[in-house]
């Protein structure tokens, strides 16, 4: 095998294309929801989220630190949740969760649709789904009490 | 012009791909399982909140069921767990040399922490 010529480009050949930032937002996304999601259950067990927790509280605790999210679950109190700092960490989780969801919806298509044209199709469709999911999602967290 | 698929499902059902290719299909269909339930999820929350509907309740009874419980987490979990071995492998390149052992990482990881969580489920939804 010869190891005199590095396998890969030097990283001003290799270019930067929208492919190649949304690889690596996919992964930093992923990082970014898990520090999101611990977060999201720190400050739950901070908010007095304490007794008879069961797995489905701790899932709404975790994946939507929103007011009518956990208002179901067993906490004494769910005013601490209507700050907006809870909305605006809710916020970060929902649309770092709908862009990475979408472009992996995304990514699994090509794999099946293979034409020019139904890509296209399919990438004018997941911007409109990603606008209109953001913005029902922005409107459920920020006008619930 | 793009490429055209070459095999039949059954075909493809037939390649041996290993525990490579299973993870690879678990994380697949898991990212789209979660994708149907975010989305109704928040049309659901979405269409209540604005027009004042019932329809949350009885969603919730859904969610609450165990048997629901069991595939949400499972997708939930196996396609956090998976995707942190993919994180993990691809900003440090080099550990990809070990990217069989990482897949045996990831079970000795995920079935633990799931048949837990399938435990606690279950527990609780028998009144524990």
């Amino acid at each position: 095998m010869d190891h005199s010529k590095p396998k890969s480009l030097p990283l001003t050949r290799r270019g930067l294309n929208f492919e190649m930032l949304m690889w690596i937002f996919t992964r930093l996304s992923a990082l970014a929801m898990y520090a999101l999601v611990l977060f999201a259950i720190i400050g739950a067990l901070i908010m007095g989220a304490r007794n008879e927790m069961n797995l489905a509280d701790l899932m709404r605790w975790g994946f939507m630190p929103n007011v009518t999210h956990v208002q179901n679950t067993n906490v004494p109190d769910v005013a601490p949740w209507e700050t907006p700092f809870w909305k605006l960490t809710a916020s970060a989780l929902l649309m770092v969760a709908l862009a990475h969801g979408i472009h992996g919806l995304v990514v699994i298509s090509d794999d099946y649709i293979v034409s020019p044209r139904g890509r296209q199709i399919v990438r004018i469709l997941s911007i409109l789904s990603l606008l209109t999911m953001t913005g029902i999602g922005l409107y459920v967290i920020w006008t619930s009490l | 012009m793009a490429s055209k698929r070459q095999v039949s499902l059954a075909e493809g059902f037939k390649y041996r791909g290993g525990a490579p290719m299973l993870v690879w299909a678990l994380h697949r269909i898991s990212g789209i399982g979660m994708a149907l339930f975010v989305g109704m999820h928040i049309v659901a929350s979405f269409s209540s909140q604005l027009f004042k509907l019932d329809i949350a309740k009885s969603l919730n009874a859904i969610y609450m069921s165990p048997s629901f419980q069991i595939i949400v987490f499972f997708c939930v979990l196996f396609h956090a767990i998976n995707g942190l071995r993919i994180t993990i492998l691809d900003l440090w390149p080099k550990l990809i040399e070990h990217q069989r052992e990482a897949i045996w990482v990831e079970w000795a990881v995920f079935l633990p922490v799931y048949g837990l969580a399938v435990f606690v489920i279950i527990q609780s939804a028998l009144g524990g």
